[in-house]
């Protein structure tokens, strides 16, 4: 049971991270399909860290520079998005698209150059990460407190008082809304949206950090981030766009997502005799069926996924 | 010497490629004055108030604020200035408060950005009860009606203490009681001492509230005038270049046979659960003008929706030209000689981004002259779409070429209005035929109209406009929450009776209309 808890809080954490990287975003006005992508990224510079620190660095300088690097490199790879998107007024789905090719392909392509210039017979694409990887956790009783739990917790937080309490917040929005409003009061379009697309590369970029850290110790990283973007969109829309009620539907998905780890642990479960690949469907089944339920009614921003061009009025 | 003017635009000249947009045009506001600014669609008004907004930069003259001349290089210097405006389609975020769209931009905050709402929140409560506009400071613009949405934007420009406050075609989307308030919210504000722009085609509200009036034709200036000392038909005349005829002049026409007989039609709604359409029925007869007059949303846009085959009756009976048309697809509705006019001329009148030429053969296209083998016949519809421009006097830059989406209002209608009655209909549904267009616009179309009538055409026209109801109309029906609640006669019945039928406060007891 702890162990299900303890899945579901770090799988949670993952898709609240990246979902509100993506709930900033839109909200400027700005699609983002590209999370994967960006998840990728964030994740490989994430594990260059942990692997090139020295063991019996301390934890908290692990993990302070492990995240610092998953900002950047989600913060680099989503101005692919920014300077497409808004510079050049690029369909905003196809930028996506191609970023989730280009992520997964470029940070395979980089592992295993790396990999094989230290080792001509190592063709992998997998880093590991066991020792650095320690710095994260902290066990209480029999529960494995993961560090990024709380993180995710004050992101919630500051992102929820930026949206909706701040100066900021209220522009980003108009933004997404009414560009056109929001440029006849003075609001600088294009700057507000290279914010929200650089928020989702940061919150994107440590989401990938922390879903590699989660379960194991090494990542292949040619399997990508297995559609955890996409399922983080799921959240974002489930959540309607507002960080409360994604964080509660982050933690739906993440319950689902974390029986797929944990089921045999469950007599109840067990007896179903499933297999095991039913459970790592689950999460991806349930947002077919939610967001099949649920699509009629969204409030996406109204102007999301349109250019903004100053000329047309 | 006080100077007596808020703001000056001296001799302004503006230029684009084949057209001069401004020629020359001197317009100078005096501070604490309502001053009207009118003209026919592109005759340069909007031009003229981009360059004041920094949009565009004029090739020649200058702008003056206070007597000092000033460069106006993008909105933000205007704003700097003091100069506001509420535009035509309102610039507010829907899902936002009205407080939250009136500080956008200018929001009040403590040194961390963080939104001091409450101090903007009695600052705006001051300025509404100061001069008199009434809003809710809490409630979402979506819920709100026109006239509060259009205070909200009034509101924004006090809140920055903006001094010039412009008005682009302010009352094209109110109702009467709304326009009425309007103008009394402007008289309010000008005895404040704030200086005001009020661009219109409506020459009874430039008469009722303005002080000066200066008119712009084809890009020049053609004078300004106090408006104590002209007269609407003086106004007209200078907008247009000649005298216009108000009233239309219609002989009596016999009426001849039925051509549209509608029994009992209901048709749903798409906003809300109950039929927008309720048990309507009506004849309409050869050589008739029958109009169904209303309140916007009362269902006549659905009406004309089952009427032309855009949207399935949920029952009822169709009958044209003696065949029963009820289940008939549009095209086939069209070809037995239906035309419509339809309301929103950018999404069913017009492709946008087609040329010209192709949007006036988009009726006929099919036709042996026009097509051959599945091939256009590019040669016979460029000679045709010359003689339609020709005939129906529709201006354009590049004539059957032009892209559509470039061309003005006045002139898209036109080039309906030529599609619809060149295709010799036997019933021709005009809906709004005139709306947003200036007066020169509108007694051609109307005269288009009454020549179908007295070719022994059939006409309905839906219509918002009560002058033009009890002008152009041989017979009233007045529509009011999806049910014709009466007959009235254009003669016999004045526009207080109409109001009332329009408003609900009417009606007739049910009778076969």
């Amino acid at each position: 049971m702890i162990l299900l808890i303890q899945y579901m809080l770090i799988f949670a954490s993952v898709l609240l991270l990246v979902a509100l990287g993506g709930c900033f975003s839109e909200h400027s006005g700005v699609i983002n399909i590209g999370l994967e992508g960006i998840m990728v990224f964030g994740a490989l510079g994430g594990a260059l860290v942990m692997r090139y620190l020295p063991d019996g660095t301390a934890a908290v300088w692990v993990i302070l520079l492990s995240v610092l690097a998953a900002v950047a490199f989600g913060m680099l790879f989503s101005l692919l998005l920014g300077v497409a998107a808004i510079n050049f007024k690029a369909d905003q789905t196809l930028v996506g698209t191609a970023m989730n090719l280009l992520g997964t392909a470029a940070a395979t392509v980089i592992v295993k150059a790396i990999n094989t210039a230290e080792n001509p017979d190592n063709v992998s694409a997998t880093i590991q990460y066991v020792q650095a990887k320690k710095a994260f956790l902290v066990n209480i009783g029999d529960f494995e407190f993961n560090w990024f739990m709380a993180l995710a917790f004050v992101l919630l937080l500051i992102s929820y008082v930026l949206l909706y309490k701040t100066r900021f917040g209220l522009r980003l929005q108009a933004c997404g809304e009414h560009p056109q409003a929001a440029d006849s009061v003075g609001i600088n379009v294009y700057k507000m949206r290279y914010a929200g697309v650089l928020i989702s590369g940061v919150l994107g970029g440590i989401g990938g950090l922390v879903y590699i850290t989660a379960g194991v110790s090494e990542w292949k990283f040619e399997n990508g981030v297995a559609g955890f973007g996409f399922l983080a969109l799921a959240v974002m829309i489930f959540g309607q766009w507002k960080p409360l009620r994604i964080a509660l539907a982050a933690l739906l998905f993440g319950l689902f997502r974390s029986l797929s780890n944990v089921y045999m642990g469950f007599d109840l479960l067990q007896q179903l005799n499933l297999p095991g690949t039913v459970y790592n469907m689950l999460p991806y089944i349930i947002s077919l069926v939610v967001l099949a339920l649920t699509s009629k009614r969204v409030h996406a921003p109204k102007a999301e996924g349109i250019p903004y061009d100053k000329g047309s009025r | 010497m006080e100077n007596r003017y808020a703001i000056e635009m001296l001799n302004i000249t503006k230029r684009f490629p084949g057209i001069v947009a401004n020629d020359n045009i001197t317009l100078q506001l005096r501070k604490g004055e309502i001053h009207a600014l009118l003209g026919e669609n592109g005759a340069g008004k909007s031009t003229l108030m981009s360059v004041l907004f920094g949009l565009y930069q004029p090739e020649e003259g200058i702008i003056k604020k206070d007597g000092k001349e000033v460069t106006i290089k993008d909105p933000n210097d205007a704003n700097a200035l003091g100069i506001g405006m509420v535009h035509q389609h309102f610039k507010l975020v829907e899902c936002f408060s009205v407080l939250d769209n009136i500080i956008m931009g200018v929001e009040p905050t403590s040194k961390l950005g963080f939104l001091k709402k409450k101090e903007a929140r009695e600052k705006v409560l001051q300025l509404s009860e100061r001069y008199g506009l009434q809003v809710d400071p809490d409630a979402i613009v979506e819920d709100i009606t026109v006239g509060m949405q259009q205070r909200t934007e009034i509101l924004k420009m006090l809140y920055r203490d903006n001094e010039i406050l412009i008005f682009d075609e302010p009352t094209a989307v109110l109702t009467p009681q709304e326009i009425d308030d309007l103008m009394q919210i402007m008289r309010n504000l000008a005895a404040e001492g704030k200086s005001i722009l009020f661009i219109s085609h409506k020459l009874k509200e430039i008469m009722a509230v303005s002080d000066r009036c200066t008119v712009l034709r084809k890009g020049k200036c053609i004078g300004t005038v106090e408006t104590k000392d002209t007269t609407e038909a003086e106004l007209s005349s200078m907008m247009v270049g000649r005298n216009v005829e108000f009233h239309v002049h219609k002989e009596d026409c016999p009426v001849g046979d039925v051509i549209l007989d509608i029994e009992h039609m209901t048709v749903a709604s798409k906003v809300h659960k109950n039929n927008a359409v309720r048990d309507v029925s009506l004849k309409v007869r050869g050589g008739e003008i029958v109009c169904i007059a209303g309140i916007d949303g009362n269902g006549q846009t659905e009406f004309v929706y089952g009427l032309t085959g855009l949207e399935p009756l949920v029952s009822g009976k169709i009958t044209f030209d003696g065949k029963d048309i009820t289940r008939m697809p549009i095209r086939a509705r069209n070809a037995m000689g239906m035309s419509h006019i339809p309301e929103d001329r950018h999404k069913h009148g017009l492709v946008l981004d087609y040329s010209l030429e192709d949007n006036i053969v988009l009726q006929r296209y099919w036709e042996p002259e026009f097509t051959h083998s599945g091939f256009l016949r590019r040669k016979n519809i460029r000679s045709y779409a010359e003689r339609l421009i020709d005939q129906y006097d529709i201006r354009s830059s590049q004539g059957p070429l032009t892209n559509t989406r470039s061309m003005s209002g006045g002139n898209q209608q036109k080039a309906i209005v030529a599609r619809e009655i060149d295709k010799e209909p036997k019933l021709l549904i005009a809906v709004q035929p005139t709306r947003g267009l200036d007066v020169g616009a509108i007694e051609y179309i109307h005269k288009q109209i009454v020549a179908q009538r007295n070719a022994g055409k059939a006409v309905l026209l839906v219509s918002l406009e009560m002058d033009e109801v009890l002008d152009v109309s041989d017979r009233i029906l007045v529509m009011y929450e999806g049910e014709i609640v009466g007959e009235l006669d254009p003669k016999k019945t004045t526009a207080e009776e109409l109001g009332l039928y329009m408003a609900g406060a009417k009606r007739d007891s049910r009778k076969e209309l």
